[in-house]
């Protein structure tokens, strides 16, 4: 590949909100036909950036030049006329429409009385389908397809659009391993079309996989900006926290107990059957699989979230029956859940109020609440977990996702519980914040509990684990541990499509 | 400089009260009946039975719910009080009357929070199902209470204690009792984490259903509580002596400043929004407007009280 | 994410429950043509069904301007009141200025009440339940300030005979209903209006990033509704000659009901003017079928409450067996 000019550079461009400067003078750009990754810990101004280059926000001051003019992006819809198109987490899309005419939502043709021409519209976007290769035609009602084939019709709203530059944020967070090869694939096409792509992600795999070059930002400053062959994980890291992380995963040192929690063939209907695990005080329990593969289900039908269609529960050897999050709680069990925002905290309240949310025994005598034993804990858990914060009553929606999933686990730790249940805990967190929390897992499973780890990336789940699991389609298809923890025992572990063998004793 | 600015914002937070200190100002200044005792003490009681019921409501719209229901159940707690009332005497009346709205709430908790059906929907089907329950309950014709002089029951509507009218006593010693419990027990901090975030509180172990179901039965319990007022100052009941309840209800709560999202709120704030409501038809009333002027300043005063309260809230007028 | 588990049904059969699970009000209109023609031997007669179509008119031309507000995730409570400020002007302004326009008078009172209550409602960003919940009040603060606490009378009542136009057995009332059942279901299908009311229902950040200007198509909307709310109003005030200022009290909510129950979604995004014709009419047949049972007037109420509950949880039902992802 040949060094293009760049088609968007990025120039000393300055962004500040009330006592936060979120991009100090930050420069780089972004060449046709690369794809460019930018990384950075959690607040380090990745989104900020992202944000002022698709016309959400305004710069300060600097300037972007684009197609070599100095531009000023008003507004998204702007931004894409101009030909830079950006795809959320959260698609864009309208599910009860038709694909073509999300594809070409808002700039649909029509006759001069506002009639949409139909054939025109379905025409137009069969073509940027196929372009795709897509197995689905211009007419499907939206909704009625999986998010991966959704994924493809923002990107064909992409090449619809002859975007020039495509901004991906945490593209593959709900992907599975074939759609993230699928979606990549897709992606080297854009690339090779002349798009020029940015690529933000914490995946560190991933990008070492796709990109060209990277961009490293650090509390709004560019660190650098190298070519990805050039590099490996340990200067990135560096140059994201400036430090090098010594440990970079940690696993407890702790002496096995008694067993505290027994499953037996659970099931629930609609995603996994036939599981069956147990975990003792003082062990680290990692549950890997893919996307999909039941592990969230399966944890919140333990907790009783979900219904238990089949299948026992034993704590501490008793059989429990059927559990409600209310009995699972009150037996010790703890659940800090995939997706904070939605299940984790009520984000319009703050600290003080979500703390006590799941334990108001512990803090009220008579069903009457005590703000006093609120704030004593409040204050507590803020040093222990150093979480930032200006106070008990600060709304958690202000706070960093670090600094909430702190909150989440304040509130289940406060009780001590027996038996502390993480789903994804570090998903879209920083390396620096990512680690505190693996030393606590560690620090926990060492203090005598029970810890159970869902995740999703390899590393992670083998450097914290005593014992792995594996799941794959709603099945186990195989435990691990000790030397049997490798990336390779786990990886084909979760490639069958029907597990070989039941669960080893 | 900044004292000036600091007023303004404080101006702005409060815009809602000082607008309304204004409006009492200017009644006061146009009529001598306004700040009259007995006339402060008139509106009092009248707006003790709506406020009664919105204390009650106040509980489900911080759940994130309505309650449209309870103008119907108004209807038919106070005909079935005031009829009972000579069949089996007042106490028995009442407690079955009370009974009655327990299990009505019940009903509707049940089929908000535990089905999880819609709530404008089904306390809408509530609506006309109660307005038609009361008809057949009384076949068509007014129910009354002939004994009004003597009956103790008359204690509720038409009594004072220390001067001060019985419903209003009635009226504020619930709304005490309903804040204590809204802002300092456990299944208040539940019932503001359920309109907060639902998914949320039930993964930390809070029943969402069981929450929004005892609003519905706190609703309809208050509502009870309205109509022991209503039956006993009228002492009589026709098939649409609540008719309309609800909408006044509502928009007394939300000239409260709850929100109709659900996680904020409180008792006391809906206190203050069913009095402004009353004093501001009472203001009008004496000014001598016909009473169906203060609809149309009611509606005027809604949209102004939520615009000024969300603009204060987002830092600038236009949406 | 979950999937179907379809376990050998073929494609056709497949599709055909999707369309039933999603526009079961057919089912449920069927099912009350047939209950009530086996009770009453009056139901199925020309005559009846002629006033079947009649009544349910008017709750289906407020229905029409409903749906295309819910679609777009609003809401609309004040309809009722807006059909009896645009009766009272229709037939009071027609001494002044004559009978036409004494009607389009009353039409425009419809247009504007609801181009107001779409612009409060899309600059000031209060939610339309609040918005129109305060119009529903002050809207009939409106109409008794005009006429009084006595209806008004028409002086002339050649006026009504407008309302016994026919076409056969269907009144000019239901004809006017279907006809713009069908302008504006064509508009909600073929038209860039229609169309992008969709996606503001459905998704408002994506239409918001797509550039679509959401504040015109709820202001549109809110007139049409508005509109069609007058509509009503004339067309009553047809047929009786006389406005009531109370007139259209509690109408708004059996027009929630009757959209309700045609399967439109009170959260946006989804419904249709096919449906609301079959909330309509089934709402219409309930309430002639136990009229012509003889059943008082409270069966009548309680049916609708119990009817609507069933219809919440039908739809519960089948939105749990349904999963599209």
């Amino acid at each position: 590949m040949t060094t293009q000019p760049p088609i968007l550079t990025v120039n000393q461009v300055t962004k500040t909100f009330p006592g936060v400067v979120a991009l100090d003078k930050v420069s780089f750009d972004i060449r046709r036909g690369e794809v460019h990754a930018l990384v950075g810990e959690n607040g380090a101004g990745k989104s900020t950036l992202m944000k002022v280059l698709a016309g959400l926000y305004k710069a300060d001051s600097g300037e972007i030049i684009y197609k070599g003019q100095p531009v000023n992006i008003t507004s998204p819809l702007d931004a894409r006329h101009q030909g830079i198109l950006l795809i959320h987490q959260e698609l864009s899309l309208s599910p009860e429409l038709s694909v073509a005419e999300n594809i070409f939502l808002g700039a649909w043709p029509t006759n001069r009385i506002g009639i949409l021409r139909k054939s025109r519209l379905n025409k137009d976007a069969q073509a940027a389908l196929t372009a795709l290769g897509a197995d689905f035609g211009p007419n499907v009602r939206l909704g009625s397809l999986s998010i991966a084939k959704q994924q493809m019709v923002e990107i064909a709203r992409a090449n619809a659009f002859e975007a020039n530059v495509v901004i991906f944020d945490e593209p593959t967070a709900s992907l599975t391993d074939t759609e993230k090869d699928l979606l990549f694939a897709t992606i080297r096409d854009l690339r090779d079309r002349g798009v020029g792509i940015v690529y933000i992600s914490h995946k560190m795999d991933e990008i070492f996989e796709l990109t060209d070059r990277i961009t490293v930002l650090r509390d709004g400053q560019v660190q650098g900006t190298v070519q990805t062959a050039d590099t490996d994980l340990g200067q990135i890291t560096q140059m994201m926290i400036g430090r090098e992380l010594e440990k970079f995963f940690h696993r407890a040192k702790s002496t096995l107990g008694a067993e505290v929690l027994r499953v037996e063939n659970l099931a629930n209907a609609r995603h996994f059957r036939d599981v069956s695990l147990s975990v003792r005080q003082g062990e680290v329990l990692g549950l890997y699989g893919l996307v999909g593969a039941g592990r969230s289900e399966l944890v919140e039908t333990i907790f009783g979230v979900r219904s238990m269609d089949a299948g026992e529960i034993f704590w501490h050897g008793q059989p429990t029956g059927r559990l409600t999050p209310r009995k699972a709680t009150d037996l010790g069990i703890a659940l800090v859940p995939e997706n904070r925002k939605e299940q984790g905290l009520v984000l319009g309240q703050g600290g003080r109020a979500n703390i006590s949310l799941p334990h108001p025994g512990m803090f009220s005598r008579a069903t009457i609440m005590s703000i006093s034993a609120e704030l004593r804990v409040f204050e507590n858990y803020k040093n222990r977990l150093d979480i930032k914060t200006t106070g008990p009553e600060q709304v958690l929606s202000d706070l960093s996702g670090g600094n909430q999933q702190k909150f989440v686990l304040a509130k289940w730790l406060c009780a001590e519980p027996k038996l502390i249940i993480l789903d994804e805990p570090t998903r879209g967190i920083d390396i620096g914040s990512k680690s505190a929390i693996h030393e606590l897992i560690a620090g926990l499973a060492e203090n005598g509990l029970a810890v159970i780890v869902i995740s999703s990336e390899m590393p992670e789940v083998l450097g914290v684990s005593h014992r792995i699991l594996a799941m794959s389609d709603g099945r186990m298809v195989g435990e691990f541990s000790g030397d049997e923890m490798t990336e390779k025992n786990l990886i084909e572990a979760v490639s069958h499509r029907t597990p070989a063998a039941p669960i080893l004793a | 400089m900044e004292s000036i600015s600091g007023v303004i914002s404080q101006l702005k937070k409060h815009g809602l009260l000082v607008a309304f200190t204004v409006f009492l100002a200017a009644v006061a200044l146009s009529t001598d009946a306004f700040l009259s005792v007995g006339n402060i003490l008139d509106v009092l009681r009248q707006v003790s039975i709506t406020g009664m019921i919105a204390i009650g409501t106040t509980f489900v719209v911080i759940t994130g719910r309505l309650d449209l229901s309870v103008g119907s159940m108004l209807t038919l707690l106070t005909v079935v009080l005031v009829d009972q009332h000579d069949h089996v005497g007042p106490l028995l009346a009442i407690i079955i009357m009370l009974t009655t709205a327990v299990a009505l709430g019940a009903f509707n908790g049940l089929l908000v929070g535990y089905l999880k059906l819609n709530a404008l929907i089904v306390t809408l089907a509530m609506l006309s199902f109660l307005q038609g329950l009361t008809l057949l309950y009384s076949g068509g014709s007014n129910v009354n209470i002939p004994n009004a002089q003597t009956t103790w029951f008359r204690f509720f509507g038409r009594s004072d204690l220390f001067g001060i009218p019985v419903p209003v006593i009635l009226f504020l010693g619930v709304a005490a009792l309903a804040a204590f419990l809204l802002g300092r027990t456990v299944y208040g901090r539940q019932v503001y984490a359920v309109g907060g975030n639902e998914t949320a509180s039930n993964f930390s172990g809070v029943s969402s259903s069981r929450t929004v179901f005892w609003a519905y039965v706190l609703s309809a319990l208050a509502t009870g509580f309205a109509a022991m007022i209503l039956g006993s100052r009228v002492m009589g009941a026709q098939n649409t002596i609540g008719q309309g309840y609800e909408l006044t209800v509502l928009a007394g709560i939300i000239l409260g400043g709850t929100s109709m999202l659900g996680g904020s709120g409180s008792v006391w704030r809906t206190v203050i929004g069913i009095s402004m409501l009353g004093f501001i038809q009472n203001g009008l009333l004496l000014m001598g407007f016909e009473y169906y002027v203060q609809w149309l300043v009611t509606w005027a005063v809604i949209i102004v009280a939520v615009w000024v309260d969300l603009a204060g809230k987002r830092g600038r007028v236009l949406a | 994410m979950t999937t179907v588990k379809t376990t050998g049904q073929s494609r056709v059969t497949d599709s055909a429950i999707t369309w039933l699970f999603r526009n079961h009000i057919w089912l449920f209109l069927c099912l009350a043509v047939m209950i009530f023609s086996i009770t009453s031997p009056y139901f199925l007669t020309v005559n009846n069904i002629s006033n079947v179509l009649t009544q349910g008119a008017f709750i289906g031309i407020l229905a029409v301007g409903m749906t295309m507000v819910m679609i777009d995730g609003e809401i609309d409570l004040s309809v009722g009141a807006t059909l009896a400020l645009s009766t009272a002007l229709a037939i009071g302004l027609q001494e002044q200025i004559g009978v036409w326009p004494a009607v389009l008078a009353g039409l425009l009172s419809g247009a504007a009440l609801g181009f107001l209550n779409g612009t409060i409602t899309a600059y000031s960003g209060i939610h339309s339940f609040i918005v129109t919940l305060g119009a529903l009040i002050g809207i009939r603060g409106l109409v008794f300030i005009y006429t009084g606490e006595d209806a008004l009378m028409v002086q002339d009542f050649s006026y009504t005979e407008y309302a016994e136009i026919y076409l056969g057995p269907v009144s000019i009332t239901a004809l006017t209903f279907f006809a713009l059942a069908l302008f504006f279901q064509w508009v909600l299908s073929s038209t860039r209006h229609g169309r992008e009311t969709f996606a503001i229902g459905d998704n408002i950040e994506a239409a918001h990033d797509a550039g679509i200007n959401i504040k015109r198509h709820k202001i549109i909307n809110f007139t049409i509704c508005g509109t069609m709310a007058a509509v009503a109003g004339i067309l009553l005030s047809m047929r009786l000659g006389t406005a009531e200022p109370n007139a259209g009290k509690v109408w708004e909510l059996w027009t929630i009901i009757a959209v309700v129950l045609g399967g439109t979604r009170l959260t946006g995004g989804f419904g249709s003017m096919w449906k609301t014709i079959g909330g309509v009419m089934t709402l219409a047949v309930l309430r002639n079928g136990l009229r012509l049972l003889n059943t008082p007037n409270y069966v009548e109420l309680m049916v609708m409450g119990t009817v609507l509950i069933l219809a919440l949880l039908l739809d519960r039902f089948l939105a749990n067996r349904t999963e599209a992802r």
